[in-house]
């Protein structure tokens, strides 16, 4: 009974980290400038992957596996949005200042 | 599910190809070919390549795109436009494309248990690694002993191209100190690259020890653990400037760890040699032929990482300290 909770509660968590890589990718091909689009993909980063991961650590149960998953998800938190910092710094210093763009509609194009 | 996956990856990978080609900005092209080599990464990890998929992960997405950015800060963001061979290169690559392709109907089917591949020598290095060496990782023993003559080519092909990056980036330029200031500063002005990255570095070669140490039980050895290693040291010279970064380990100790790795491994060889048994053979380094053997591995790893670590070293500082 435990068991089948836990792989339905784990397969609940990987199927929302799906979704949530998945908004994560559409968000970042349909925002319109490069700020929003990190922002989108930083649902990939930070949410899909802690889902994804979690999910994964449920499906090994306590085991040297759970402890790799666990390591590997404390230094994407770590490093991910450190990235997504220096990449918002990188494109700020290259002059491309956030802003309200409301002649362009998006699409995709940039 | 495996063969969906690998064409799933594949796909990907000609698609980045295509689009490694086609792109003009080479930084676009740098950020391309290392999201290419995680993709054939990723693909040498489902083939159960494990050490192949961490040597192009550390080395091939790692450490080569960081050196491709340095060499790119040296040059112009753009490609030149090209002069009028297209067609002459158009011909080439297709005749070149088309024999690959015709090649490709001579090899046996994907997994084939008839292949040259599991039939010729892979069975007996499976079933003599127990006896001989005794260490789990089958491919470690493959590298470092059954085929210790070809790593021992291997290192000194690193060596070789470290030194020639070197006399060619090192040679002529007379004014290679003054583009000093601006590499010094680094990233101390951004306080979160610098403070998250400060607490990854140690962590960082510890991993890298422990992939250099543990590559007689898991995937790893001296290549992975070199790059991994390089990649902490380039990550704290981008952090603190290339200045620091040089303090912690100079140019000379770089130099030793070169030259030293290479040596290192030669000896070993020689070692054998003088203890009795061939070049390379390790057997007569203990009492105990299988304990020999394993020595011999840990040595001339340790002299694998050395020179690894040393020449991506080298050739990152090289870069970093050219007049722009």
């Amino acid at each position: 009974m435990m068991a089948f909770v836990l792989d339905v509660l784990s397969w609940v968590l990987l199927t929302l980290g799906g979704i949530s890589v998945l908004i994560g990718g559409i968000g970042a091909l349909r925002m319109p400038d490069l700020f929003t689009r990190m922002h989108a993909a930083s649902v990939t980063d930070s949410l899909g992957a802690i889902l994804v991961l979690t999910g994964i650590m449920l499906q090994a149960g306590l085991s040297l596996a759970t402890i790799k998953l666990a390591a590997i998800l404390l230094f994407l938190l770590l490093t991910s949005p450190t990235a997504s910092n220096a990449l918002a710094s990188a494109a700020m210093l290259a002059g491309n200042k956030p802003g309200i763009d409301t002649a362009s509609d998006g699409g995709g194009a940039t | 599910m495996t063969i969906i996956f690998g064409i799933f990856l594949l796909t990907l990978l000609l698609i980045t190809a295509v689009a490694i080609v086609q792109t003009k900005n080479l930084f676009v092209a740098v950020m391309l070919m290392g999201i290419a080599s995680l993709l054939i990464a990723a693909n040498f990890f489902l083939l159960d390549a494990a050490d192949v998929a961490l040597t192009e992960a550390a080395v091939g997405a790692g450490v080569s795109t960081v050196l491709f950015l340095g060499a790119l800060a040296l040059t112009s963001e753009h490609e030149r436009a090209p002069t009028s061979r297209a067609v002459l290169s158009f011909v080439v690559v297709t005749a070149a494309a088309l024999i690959v392709i015709y090649a490709t109907f001579d090899k046996p089917r994907f997994g084939a248990p008839d292949a040259p591949t599991q039939t010729h020598v892979a069975p007996w290095y499976l079933e003599k690694t127990p006896e001989y060496i005794d260490i789990p990782n089958v491919v470690t023993a493959v590298l470092g002993s059954f085929r210790g003559y070809d790593t021992l080519g291997e290192v000194f092909v690193v060596f070789t191209a470290g030194i020639g990056v070197l006399f060619v980036l090192a040679g002529g330029s007379g004014g290679r100190r003054a583009a000093r200031s601006a590499a010094n500063v680094g990233l101390s002005q951004h306080l979160i690259p610098r403070v998250v990255g400060r607490l990854l570095i140690p962590f960082i070669v510890l991993f890298g020890l422990y992939v250099q140490f543990h590559g007689e039980y898991g995937p790893g050895g001296g290549f992975q653990a070199g790059a991994i290693i390089a990649a902490a040291v380039i990550l704290f010279a981008l952090l603190e400037g290339e200045g620091k970064a040089l303090n912690v380990i100079p140019r000379s100790v770089l130099l030793g760890l070169v030259a030293g790795g290479a040596i290192l491994y030669g000896a070993v060889g020689v070692a054998g040699m003088l203890l009795g048994g061939n070049f390379l053979d390790y057997s007569v380094l203990a009492d105990d032929p299988v304990k020999g053997q394993q020595l011999g591995i840990i040595l001339i790893e340790a002299g694998v990482g050395s020179t690894v670590t040393g020449v991506l070293l080298s050739i990152f500082h090289a870069f970093a300290a050219r007049d722009r």
